[in-house]
């Protein structure tokens, strides 16, 4: 059942030996070691489990990580340059954006695919970004004020 | 990891020391990262070992001889921020830098027994606890000091950890203690640093956690990758009370990875080696088991008639003899009845826990928000005894309140029993989450009350009916969900009704004659603690009726409960939030309505007020919470930036459980099993938040995490009625209540 599969993770590429049927979150996690994609549903209805692919957020949670061959994957581990944050990262920490953190990922996933198109959103397309990822400490307002603050720090993100 | 399963007396044996003072070995394994506060690395930082009871400072502030400060607690990080508070508060104690300081907390092999992580009082508690070790502990080693430099303790100086005598001699907290070990408990005689010399108590701090989340750095329970792990996954059963009558176990172990399934009566588990291999056994599961299922009873449509008509005889909490003479002789009297719906904690991350047996001894790596609790519930299932059991607190996703954690852990550790040596990583499915958490309970809340001419309560009568508000786990096995549908079940006693259903029952408000009658509940669905417990419905119904009494006494919000209140705090409170929303000049003449609500959470914690906006649109019959604006004051605060956090949150949720929230259910079963069948609140419908906070730094901190769930709730209901005229008492708030 097990086949190598290719897949390019936060620049790297590497060969993995898994079943190419198995949603592509649970490789991130056990391959990859990758902590950001969580699992929150399993159902595309939370967004938890966002990547990047080929610079748009995509669920993981149930296709398969064989369609995922030849794309760039994106993780919120891949932002950093050293120890230089993300302007994404920095924002978020400024304004001290979470509570527990479940969603944290998801939220910077879905800003991420905001801000690659659109460098200056308005608010409510930054709402409506967001609202695909399920926050049930209801840190959504800071979610809101940390991508804001991530445009307006920067133009070339 | 290196998890010694040693009680306190064995590491004193072994280690030879009779006592052991607050000062610490050198970091023996101290890692390059060590002040990095991922929790997978965090017990590098100082040699682990049991506490030795909540009276040593040791309990709570160990510095070890290289420059480090370790605070301990057995509170639990539940994403409120308590590890960023605590570690402030002892810091600005000992006089030290905050880099120095870590934190562990909640490990049943290192830390204090405090209980469950629960009704805001963390920084209340443990707070003061670690306040007072860190000044005994500092107190202790200025003595010290003053001794080795042969001055008085008038002429020292301290900074960070240096201390200076005369002629400029000195020495530092570390060189005192280098190779010495004291044992020192806390006489309370300590003198405290007065407030003003705080550097960080008070001061928004930022939470170290958060840069590694945004970095995707390992932090919860999920994350855990052991050496050994495997991956489990429980078939519940499908409804309450259901009996498995058969299961097919060889078409789920043919498939690939499946290392075993585990049955014991009605419990089922699977491990595999990987996690997807386990979720795709338990879906094959599903298929290959059958059930005998007991219908669920009352349904939704008869909950309520059937909590008034099988209540058991009511409590009387308060009661005055004049009551009925002083409700027949006032001008403006009222009656309403208001109700609240199950509803759920609906934790992002379902729970997740890991558990190991080896050598007749568990470990369990838990979300819980307590590992005391849990251990002695834990040694109840197993029939074992204390010391062999370690409970380790990891954060999980937030919980507010008793959610799916400790059952979790209690089936990993059943699944663990049967496959001895491995890890166990059990992480429930969604839909597990939604169905078997305790929800918050329906209830019931009939207020009755007089007003005087000049607009003074002169009595209220309140009724509560209400199932439990806390069926936590304190050492019965039967609190386990899965304990009870095991081959040998154990019962499940619901025990006494907690104080939590009628939490801030009792007005503030200063009222000659008060009523408070309590009817006990046994409901149809699991319910137990979530945040604020009976509060949140209690001061939803408590605050509406302000309002309605209010307009009957044709008399502004503000004035009217101001006029009420004797206690200058709440007036305060009230006072700003008018100021800040600048309540008299506000303009109403288009769709937007208005509405306020106060409460001081139990009546012993945080003050808070809240003023919500709502926008009506009259030709789609809907309407829109725009704007919420909140004022709270928590006495000393401790972290500004930190209670507004979880304020703005608890606003957020709050709305979301009063605007559109409802647990849903018939008779074969629960309704509610994902985010499409029981929605909650998402970025488009979020209205804006502001919080402001009126310290109070002079006063001793009151608890804040959960003050804004009930006045936010009335606060929007008053809102609704101030915009459409229409009284809506039966949460959720939707359109379709409003009389267009
Ligand atoms: S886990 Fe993928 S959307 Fe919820
Ligand atoms: S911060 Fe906890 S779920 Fe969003």
């Amino acid at each position: 059942m097990k086949k190598p599969l290719e897949l390019q993770v936060n620049g790297a590429v590497k060969t993995v030996e898994v079943d190419p049927e198995e949603p592509l979150l649970y490789v991130l996690r056990e391959e990859f070691s990758l902590n950001g994609p969580k699992f929150g549903c399993g159902l595309h209805q939370c967004g938890s489990c966002l990547v990047l692919v080929d610079g748009e957020a995509s669920y993981t949670c149930r296709i398969p990580c064989a369609s995922f061959e030849g794309k760039k994957i994106q993780s919120i581990e891949g932002l950093s340059n050293g120890d230089k944050l993300h302007v994404l990262q920095e924002a978020f920490f400024e304004v001290q954006a979470a509570q527990c953190g479940y969603c944290v990922n998801g939220m910077m996933i879905a800003a991420l695919e905001l801000l690659e198109g659109n460098s200056n959103p308005k608010m409510q397309e930054i709402k409506s970004a967001l609202n695909r990822v399920i926050c049930r400490c209801g840190t959504h307002s800071r979610f809101i004020k940390a991508v804001k603050k991530a445009t307006s720090s920067n133009s070339n993100l | 990891m290196h998890l010694p399963n040693t009680d306190r007396r064995t590491f004193l044996k072994t280690t030879g020391q009779f006592l052991i003072g607050f000062n610490l070995f050198p970091l023996l394994n101290c890692s390059p990262s060590e002040k990095d506060p991922n929790i997978l690395q965090a017990y590098s930082g100082i040699p682990e070992r049991p506490h030795g009871g909540r009276d040593l400072i040791d309990s709570w502030i160990r510095l070890d001889a290289e420059g480090h400060v370790t605070v301990l607690t057995g509170k639990k990080e539940l994403g409120q921020g308590i590890r960023t508070a605590l570690i402030q508060i002892a810091a600005d104690e000992l006089e030290v830098d905050i880099q120095r300081c870590h934190i562990i907390n909640g490990d049943t092999g290192q830390t204090a027994n405090e209980g469950y992580t629960s009704g805001s009082n963390s920084i209340e508690g443990s707070g003061k606890a670690i306040r007072e070790a860190a000044a005994e502990a500092k107190f202790f080693l200025l003595q010290l000091a003053s001794a080795k430099l042969e001055c008085s303790l008038e002429d020292l100086n301290l900074s960070d950890g240096t201390i200076e005598g005369l002629q400029n001699k000195k020495t530092s907290y570390w060189e005192l203690l280098d190779g010495q070990y004291y044992e020192k408990t806390i006489s309370g005689e300590a003198p405290i640093l007065d407030n003003k010399r705080h550097q960080y108590v008070g001061k928004p701090i930022p939470r170290a956690d958060i840069l590694e989340l945004v970095k995707g750095k390992a932090h919860f329970v999920h994350d855990l990758r052991l050496p050994d792990m495997v991956h489990a996954r429980v078939l519940h059963p499908p409804t309450y009370g259901a009996r498995l009558l058969s299961i097919d176990k060889a078409k789920v172990e043919a498939l690939p990875g499946v290392l075993g399934i585990f049955v014991d009566g009605s419990f089922i588990a699977v491990i595999a080696e990987r996690e997807f291999q386990a979720v795709k056994a338990w879906e094959k599961l599903k298929e290959s088991t059958v059930w005998e299922k007991p219908s669920i009873n009352p349904l939704p449509d008869r909950l309520f008639a059937d909590m008034r008509s099988k209540a058991q005889k009511p409590e009387i909490i308060q009661e005055n003899p004049n009551i009925s003479e002083k409700l027949n002789n006032s001008p403006i009297r009222l009656k309403s009845a208001f109700q609240r719906p199950y509803h759920m904690h609906g934790s992002a991350g379902p729970s997740c826990a890991l558990a190991k047996w080896e050598e007749e001894k568990l470990t369990v790596w838990s979300p819980t928000q307590g590992v005391y609790p849990l251990q002695s519930t834990l040694a109840d299932l197993f029939q074992v005894e204390l010391t062999n059991i370690r409970c380790i607190g990891v954060p999980g996703s937030g919980c507010y309140g008793h959610n799916g954690a400790d059952d979790v852990s209690a089936e990993a550790a059943l699944i663990a029993k049967a496959f001895p040596g491995k890890t166990i990583r059990l992480q429930w499915m969604r839909e597990d989450e939604h169905q078997w958490e305790p929800y918050g309970s329906a209830m019931i809340m009939e207020l009755e009350a007089g007003v005087s001419k000049e607009g003074m309560i002169q009595a209220w009568d309140s009724k509560i009916w209400s199932d439990s508000h806390s069926t936590r786990a304190r050492g019965d096995a039967g609190h386990f969900i899965s304990a009870r549908y095991l081959e040998n079940p154990f019962e499940f006693k619901k025990g006494g009704f907690s104080g939590g259903a009628y939490r801030n029952a009792i007005p503030l408000y200063d009222i000659p004659a008060l009523n408070l009658k309590l009817f006990n509940y046994d409901g149809p669905l699991r319910s137990s603690a979530l945040r604020g417990l009976g509060a949140y419905a209690n001061i939803f119904a408590l605050e509406s009726f302000m309002d309605e009494l209010a307009e009957t006494s044709d008399m502004d919000p503000f004035t009217f409960r101001i006029n009420n209140l004797k206690d200058e705090r709440a007036i305060a409170v009230l006072e700003e939030l008018k100021s800040k929303t600048n309540w008299n000049a506000m303009g109403r003449s288009g769709n937007e309505g208005y509405g306020i609500a106060f409460a001081k959470y139990k009546n012993t914690a945080a003050y808070f007020a809240v003023m919500a906006e709502v926008e009506k649109d009259p030709e789609r019959k809907s309407f829109k919470l725009t704007r919420m604006v909140g004022v709270i004051e928590a006495g000393q605060c401790i972290n500004p930036d930190g209670i507004i956090n979880q304020t703005e949150g608890g606003m957020i949720q709050s709305a979301s459980w009063t605007l559109i929230e409802a647990v849903k259910y018939d008779e074969h079963g629960f309704l509610s099993k994902d985010w499409n069948s029981y929605p909650i609140l998402r970025t488009n419908d979020v209205p804006e938040v502001e919080v402001y906070v009126i310290n109070r730094p002079e006063l001793p901190p009151l608890g804040a995490g959960e003050a804004a769930q009930g006045p936010v709730a009335a606060a929007i209901a008053n809102a609704v009625f101030d915009c459409t005229g229409t009284r809506i008492r039966e949460l959720p708030i939707t359109a379709e209540k409003i009389n267009w």
